[in-house]
């Protein structure tokens, strides 16, 4: 190996360094050196191992024959995770960050291979921590059947990132046939979710500790790439698929209102809320349609397939609280429309920023 | 869930429309006019929106949207003043969470805080005393607005300052009081109110006899009103039945909360640490006398009026904007002129487009402005 190679490529097989024994990152484990290398060596490939990550280039080799195999377009995407709290009820910045990205991929129809993981850790940052959450990532990527073939690491000084920021970018390949569009609603089209909607968002807001609020939710953070495939066999005829994560549910709908220049219709008798974030929103004056989810689907589908689909859907375990919660109208063009649990009508708009808690 | 589901009960909501509907129709024919209902508190405003009240109800009733939004009538002078605050090097300024956008002169809070100031949204003025207790060697300025409601929060929190004897903790007050501007309201020539459903946390504090002017001099019923859907429809309803029967009185809907004389308690920690000014500006409403209130000279090293130099500049409101109209009922907020062209909630030009309570914000975010603009063209043909 000579000098230029990237650190973090280093032969695995090499000699093994004794790791990295300090508690916390320095400036050092980004100047490029030994430090750098025991860091990467230590915390990031040794539990990220395969067999592409291994070979030790530049960038991951991946043959088109072997993708080609599972269809006939490339699915590519990326997101850049900067949650905090790092470790929240029910997940960390690793498990967020190859589960996100997975359901990029899963949510266009394609069946996820491979990611990238760019770390950028602030000086300062604890080691223990840093390892806990690459394991997670190994665990989550494991679990989800892809493999961490690529990556990098940053160390910049204090204040410049808050401890860590991840970046995953994912490849998948989509199966021939398959379109999946914002685009393709159409007046009569049934909408459904997964489960109960806002508990990531929730579990975030509590677990930053300003709220001092007790609450039992947990993050929803999870891979969905099973999920989606259960649905997509049970059901060929689904038009449009999204996670619905920052923004939440509304966010979804007006996009696909938006793209299909069409009316939609939700009620909000049928939209599935976990009590406890129910009563969470109540007391910050939060509408849960706007929180986070992390493990939860936007469904499209013909009417006449409405049933299969939230069969399918509540047959797997990341599904059993999947409901029916509206449809696609003829209405004004990009509106959302909420029949609400009392009986009245409103209309559901995109956030202008972020939802701020009232003062009385 | 338990407290919250019974208030939302559609039955009952179904049955109290049908009543204040048989009530509503020979009310606004014998005016010959819709009958016109505000409701003066801003948690109202929401509700009605949030759950689409508007639209249960027959065409004979228009709710006209209040004043009771405390971020809404906050001038532009006062967020630039708050700003300067927050400009001052060593000072962590803190306010709650729906102070963040609203607009001054040059920039919002949150710009300010994007441009490198020290602002901290808290939930609580505790949260800032207690800010101020771990940072000794920084001066913490907590922004307290909000009407009755929040008063008694902030008060509090100044006397366990002073009992604690905390140097580094400072009130940038800017809390206001409803029933000056209720009767500012009443005396403007260009109005035209049936009722008021009454602010229900106001009320807690102050109880439902600093009211009784509104029945005795100007003989409006006035039925103070709980935040749930059901609680805005009954106490409509008992609105419209005072209408029915002739009559103009104080009543409280809200029993389970607002004690008729209200809390004691909160009222005496709000007479120790604040005394009404001589007047306050409203955005959108002007000077109204004896409408705001400051801190007393006995807590005068708590006062950030009184630590900083400010340059408390009044700021007019921008020509184009029709808030005082909108806030006194005399227009809708979709007849605004600028009404979603150059005021929206993005880059709210008057105060009502500001907060998510605001009559503007609200009608943009949840109301069906085309349906309106429609119907009211339809009218006025």
């Amino acid at each position: 190996m000579t000098k230029s190679d990237p650190p973090h490529r280093a032969p695995i097989r090499r000699q093994p360094r004794d790791g990295v024994h300090l508690a916390k990152v320095t400036l050092a484990h980004g100047g490029g050196g030994k430090a750098m290398r025991d860091l990467v060596d230590d915390v990031f490939v040794s539990v990220f191992d395969n067999a592409i990550l291994a070979a030790l280039e530049d960038q991951a080799r991946i043959s088109l024959a072997d993708l080609a195999l599972h269809g006939d377009r490339l699915a590519f995407t990326t997101d850049s995770y900067v949650v905090d709290p790092l470790e929240f009820p029910g997940g960390d910045i690793g498990k967020l960050a190859v589960c996100g990205t997975v359901n990029d991929l899963c949510v266009g129809g394609a069946l996820p291979l491979y990611l990238s993981c760019s770390a950028i850790i602030e000086e300062g940052t604890d080691l223990a921590l840093l390892r806990r959450i690459a394991r997670s990532m190994a665990d989550t990527a494991a679990a989800a059947g892809v493999a961490i073939v690529t990556g990098d690491t940053k160390v910049v000084g204090r204040g410049s990132c808050d401890k860590l920021f991840l970046n995953t970018a994912g490849v998948g390949v989509i199966r021939a046939g398959l379109d999946l569009g914002a685009h393709r609603a159409e007046p009569g089209d049934v909408i459904l979710v997964n489960g109960r909607l806002g508990d990531h968002g929730a579990a975030i807001l509590a677990a930053r500790g300003d709220l001092r609020l007790e609450t039992k939710v947990t993050s929803d953070c999870a891979a969905l790439h099973t999920l989606v495939g259960c649905l997509l066999e049970a059901c060929p005829g689904v038009k449009f698929l999204r996670d619905a994560t920052r923004g939440g549910l509304a966010t979804v709908l007006n996009e696909i209102a938006e793209a299909s220049a069409v009316g939609i219709e939700i009620d909000e008798a049928a939209t599935p809320l976990d009590p406890e974030v129910k009563g969470f929103c109540e007391i910050l004056g939060l509408d849960p349609l706007y929180l986070a989810n992390e493990g939860k689907i936007v469904v499209v589908v013909p009417a006449a397939h409405a049933e299969a689909a939230r069969e399918a859907l509540a047959a797997h375990a990341l599904g059993r609280a999947a409901a029916i919660i509206g449809r696609v109208t003829a209405g004004p063009p990009g509106r959302v429309v909420m029949q609400t649990a009392f009986g009245g009508k409103r209309i559901v708009d995109m956030l202008v920023g972020d939802q701020l808690p009232r003062i009385c | 869930m338990k407290y919250v589901d019974e208030f939302r009960d559609p039955e009952k909501a179904a049955s109290l429309v049908a009543a204040i509907t048989a009530l509503a129709g020979p009310l606004a024919a014998s005016r010959g006019r819709p009958l016109h209902i505000m409701e003066v508190c801003g948690g109202h405003t929401h509700t009605i929106f949030r759950y689409g009240i508007s639209g249960m109800l027959p065409p004979e009733i228009e709710l006209v949207h209040g004043p009771g939004c405390p971020v809404c009538v906050l001038p532009m002078g006062q967020v630039d003043d708050c700003v300067a605050i927050a400009e001052t090097p060593g000072v962590i300024l803190t306010t709650f969470g729906d102070a963040m956008r609203v607009p001054g002169s040059q920039k919002s809070l949150l710009q300010a805080k994007a441009e490198g100031t020290d602002v901290r949204m808290v939930y609580s003025p505790l949260d800032a005393l207690a800010l101020a207790r771990d940072n000794p060697e920084r001066e913490v300025v907590f922004f307290g607005l909000g009407f009755e409601t929040t008063m008694p929060s902030t008060a509090l929190t100044l006397l366990q300052a002073e009992a604690e004897a905390i140097r580094n903790f400072s009130l940038f007050c800017n809390h206001i009081t409803i029933v000056p501007t209720i009767k500012a309201i009443l005396d403007s020539p260009d109005l035209h109110l049936d009722g008021f459903l009454g602010p229900g946390h106001v009320s807690m504090v102050i109880g439902a006899a600093p009211y009784g002017f509104i029945a005795e001099h100007y003989h409006r019923p006035l039925v103070v009103a709980g935040f749930e859907p059901l609680d805005i429809l009954h106490a409509l309803w008992l609105v419209l039945t005072q209408l029915a029967e002739g009559r103009a009185d104080i009543e409280n809907q809200y029993g389970r909360i607002v004690p008729p004389d209200g809390n004691a308690a909160a009222l005496d920690a709000i007479t120790r640490v604040f005394e009404l000014r001589p007047f306050f500006e409203w955005r959108g409403l002007g000077s109204i006398d004896h409408s705001g209130v400051r801190i007393r000279e006995a807590y005068a090293r708590f006062d950030a009026e009184r630590k900083f130099a400010l340059p408390s500049l009044r700021v007019a409101d921008p020509q184009s904007c029709q808030c005082g109209e909108v806030l006194k009922g005399v227009i809708k907020p979709w007849q605004c002129k600028v009404f979603g062209t150059s005021c929206t909630p993005e880059a709210p030009l008057g105060a009502l487009m500001v907060s998510s309570e605001g009559a503007c914000a609200a009608y943009y975010q949840y109301g069906d402005l085309e349906g309106l603009r429609t119907q009211h063209a339809v009218g006025a043909a």
